[in-house]
């Protein structure tokens, strides 16, 4: 699947396209299919969404998975503070990001 | 809206034609009038310093605004004794109008234009400045100091 | 140390403005991502891999309690409750709301702090010896050199848009402890014949993707021709640093493909026209600046022994202390590595406790190290103990200093857009591997240095051992290296092969450790013995 990140303008959060905002959860994100430089112009020119770009993702029993390492910490969080994630009891996290 | 031509000096601008630094220096120096020249970032300010009585004009050009050379272009030229209309030109953004100022630049041909009241207040950034330069402004060590 | 008077305020404050507005027009849309890149890269702020990452200047890596206690209260009230030292002697924090800047950036200014040209193709905050002012054999005190360069490059308005980044580093002994060859411009205040005060000037040194050594371009310049001459080597390469390339931007790159002798003719015409200016602050300035570094409060006729009757303590001591030039005084490194610790973060409330210690212990001062730790400069020897005790209470008592545990780590893969690869996973296994104390020790000084990427952040070129992450189809690899050194003996360190994984490095460094346990004589530390029988032993106890 296709789908559409970036940063919250203000807040700098990772966000990802649900197809009707932006969610700071990866496992909300959508595939947008041929749509993606349509939604992130729109989105851009609305400073709705900072530093946006389309990646290939998979869809697998613990949700949305990016395929390049730096997506998936980027989803995650840091892999050494996994207090500072967004599912912070989650401690297989690390480990499923490599 | 905005100026594509800001002018921080009192004389009238130049007619004559702007020619290219190339251009310029295979032109007789005995033609009557004033010229006017431009230069661009890869090309070497002090080929002009044995002209400069004959320039009224020289437009240093920023075909981007990160690249810097035209910086020093500019102090080169008016600590050579320089006096006409120095004119930044191109990809000239309201956050280096100070830094340009300070550099000897007194005009400014914006790709983009500038709004005179905003440029003047940018121009106006730095309430004291820390280098001795080109422009006349008294460096923070020289008040120290009472020099 | 330094304070600022209403004209250094004045700019800061100037600054604050500046970049609220520019914050306000980002914001409003009235400036394109693209637009306002380069003027928050030149407050330090970056947009990181999970949020906006703030740097924020400590120059030459000196401060007092009351700036580090509100180091402290920003990382609590803007971000995430820690903050990372790096490797130029700076503090960043990792989680700041693009917002919250301006806001940010008005509370440091009442302490007499900013982010100004943290980073951008500007001349960046200058280093110096962080055992600057106490440490026992240096010269003079290299730090009002600094501060008058600092001074000098702050806003210079021809030096704002150079080809690539620039840093300057100003030491005044022949023990180096910050790197100097290693940078744009590295400094050594000296002594000629005559017993007059100078600086020696390296300029083209610097790590990242092509490492080099600066060769020395003017063995003395006269102390108040400094700012010229430096003005001098900055315009050649403003006007003739290469902007084609990225990767070749860097003065290293212009002064190895003129050469060195080229480079030297060009700066000594530029700077004869210079010194015609008038540019140079006079003597005063420089005195003026000079007495506030002159005397931090040293007392004279102190006690000068320590108790050591507490092992632990001992070995403390023994590690993380250094000679002080006054009698009765010490100079104290507080490590940021734990074992199993990220290298260079510490809470609030150790920035806090530190800032405290300071206050109550080291005469209101800390320093930041390049190699991510904390100084307290000027510590009575009969404090130590106490000093000791509250560290170790907070976490911050490990006795490991240039040990194989105190390692430079970049931030990596984890925080940092540019990376390739996780430096501090890795540098929290070698650690825990490495755990027992007496096989620290046993191994001696060993500078182990880690970056997440080419670019270098984390010094792997100048490690005794460095590793490199590199991206290897999408899966994190480790390049290893020995041989380095950033200090007097400055060196580059060689690769020894291919790659390895994360856990397969840690294991390739285990077996070096051994080779060198088995083949050291009397004496040598790792980079000693690598440089005597070379890398063969070692390839071949690693692939073998």
């Amino acid at each position: 699947m296709k789908i559409l990140t970036g940063n919250d303008l203000a807040s700098g959060d990772v966000v990802w396209w649900d197809g009707k905002g932006w969610s700071r959860d990866v496992n909300d994100a959508v595939d947008v299919g041929d749509a993606a430089d349509a939604i992130l112009a729109a989105e851009e020119a609305a400073l709705r969404v900072n530093v946006s770009y389309a990646i290939a993702a998979t869809r697998d029993q613990h949700g949305v998975r990016p395929a390049h390492i730096k997506d998936r910490i980027r989803a995650l969080g840091p892999t050494v503070r996994l207090d500072l994630t967004l599912k912070p009891g989650d401690t297989g996290a690390a480990n499923r990001v490599i | 809206m905005g100026e594509t031509l800001l002018r921080y000096r009192e004389d009238a601008v130049t007619g004559a034609p702007v020619l290219s630094l190339e251009d310029f220096l295979a032109s007789d120096p005995m033609s009557n009038g004033a010229a006017a020249v431009r230069i661009t970032p890869g090309e070497d300010a002090r080929a002009l310093l044995p002209h400069l009585g004959r320039i009224a004009l020289i437009e240093v050009t920023f075909p981007a605004y990160t690249d810097g050379r035209g910086y020093s272009s500019a102090r080169i030229l008016r600590e050579q004794g320089y006096t006409g209309e120095l004119r930044a030109s191109g990809d000239v953004l309201i956050d280096q109008l100070s830094h340009m100022c300070r550099c000897g630049f007194d005009a400014f041909a914006p790709a983009k234009p500038i709004a005179a009241g905003a440029a003047a207040k940018a121009v106006a950034t730095w309430p004291e400045v820390y280098q001795k330069t080109v422009d006349g402004r008294s460096p923070i060590w020289a008040k120290r100091h009472g020099l | 140390m330094y304070q600022y008077d209403q004209y250094d305020q004045a700019m800061v404050d100037a600054r604050v403005d500046e970049f609220r507005g520019q914050v306000l027009r980002r914001l409003s849309g009235e400036l394109t991502e693209d637009q306002f890149k380069p003027l928050r890269l030149k407050n330090g702020l970056y947009l990181q891999l999970h949020a906006y990452m703030l740097r924020v200047a400590i120059p030459y890596g000196t401060l007092n309690g009351r700036q580090m206690r509100l180091l402290g209260d920003i990382a609590d009230k803007y971000d995430r409750g820690y903050g990372h030292f790096t490797t130029r002697q700076n503090i960043q924090y990792n989680w700041i709301k693009l917002d919250d800047t301006p806001d940010i950036l008005a509370e440091l200014a009442t302490v007499e702090m900013h982010a100004i040209q943290t980073s951008g193709n500007c001349i960046r905050n200058i280093s110096s010896d962080h055992m600057a002012g106490a440490a026992a054999d240096e010269l003079v005190d290299p730090r009002p050199y600094a501060e008058l360069l600092r001074q000098w490059s702050t806003f210079h308005p021809e030096f704002d848009y150079l080809p690539r980044k620039f840093k300057i580093a100003v030491i005044a002994s022949d023990t180096d402890r910050a790197a100097m060859r290693l940078h744009d411009i590295g400094i050594q205040i000296v002594k000629n014949d005559a017993g007059e005060i100078g600086a020696k000037f390296h300029v083209g040194g610097g790590m990242g993707r092509t490492p080099m050594i600066g060769p020395m371009i003017r063995e003395f310049v006269p102390a108040l021709q400094m700012v010229s001459y430096a003005e001098a080597c900055l315009r050649v390469y403003n006007r003739y640093g290469r902007r084609d390339n990225k990767y070749k931007a860097r003065i290293k790159i212009l002064v190895h493909e003129i050469g060195a002798d080229e480079y030297r003719r060009q700066v000594e015409e530029e700077f004869a026209h210079i010194l015609t200016l008038g540019l140079e602050p006079p003597q005063a300035e420089f005195d003026r600046i000079a007495a506030f570094f002159a005397d931090p409060g040293l007392e004279s006729g102190v006690l000068d022994k320590v108790d050591r009757s507490d092992p632990d303590f001992a070995l403390w001591l023994d590690q993380n202390t250094a000679p002080h030039k006054q009698p009765g005084y010490a100079v104290v490194v507080i490590s940021l590595k734990p074992t199993g610790g990220i290298p260079g973060d510490a809470t609030a409330d150790q920035i806090r406790l530190m800032a405290e210690l300071s206050t109550a212990y080291s005469l209101d001062e800390l320093r930041v190290t390049h190699t991510q730790n904390i100084v307290l400069p000027h510590v009575k020897k009969a404090d130590l103990y106490t000093v000791w005790q509250k560290l170790d209470a907070a976490g911050l008592g490990s006795a490991n200093l240039d040990l194989i545990s105190d390692i430079i780590a970049c931030p990596g893969l984890d925080y940092c857009s540019l990376a390739n690869a996780r430096s501090i996973p890795l540098a929290q296994k070698i650690s825990q591997r490495f755990a027992d104390m007496d096989r620290q020790r046993d191994l001696g000084e060993l500078k182990l240095k880690i970056s997440g990427c080419i670019n270098a952040c984390g010094h792997h070129h100048a490690g005794h051992i460095g590793i490199l992450g590199v991206d290897k189809r999408g899966i994190e690899n480790f390049q290893l290296s020995f041989g380095g050194s950033e200090a007097a003996d400055t060196s580059l360190a060689d690769i020894t092969g291919p790659g390895f994984s994360e856990d397969g490095v840690v294991d390739a460094l285990e077996k070096a450790t051994n080779v060198y346990l088995a083949q050291r004589a009397e004496g040598e530390r790792f980079l000693d013995t690598y440089r005597r029988i070379g890398m063969a032993p070692f390839k071949e106890a690693i692939y073998g």
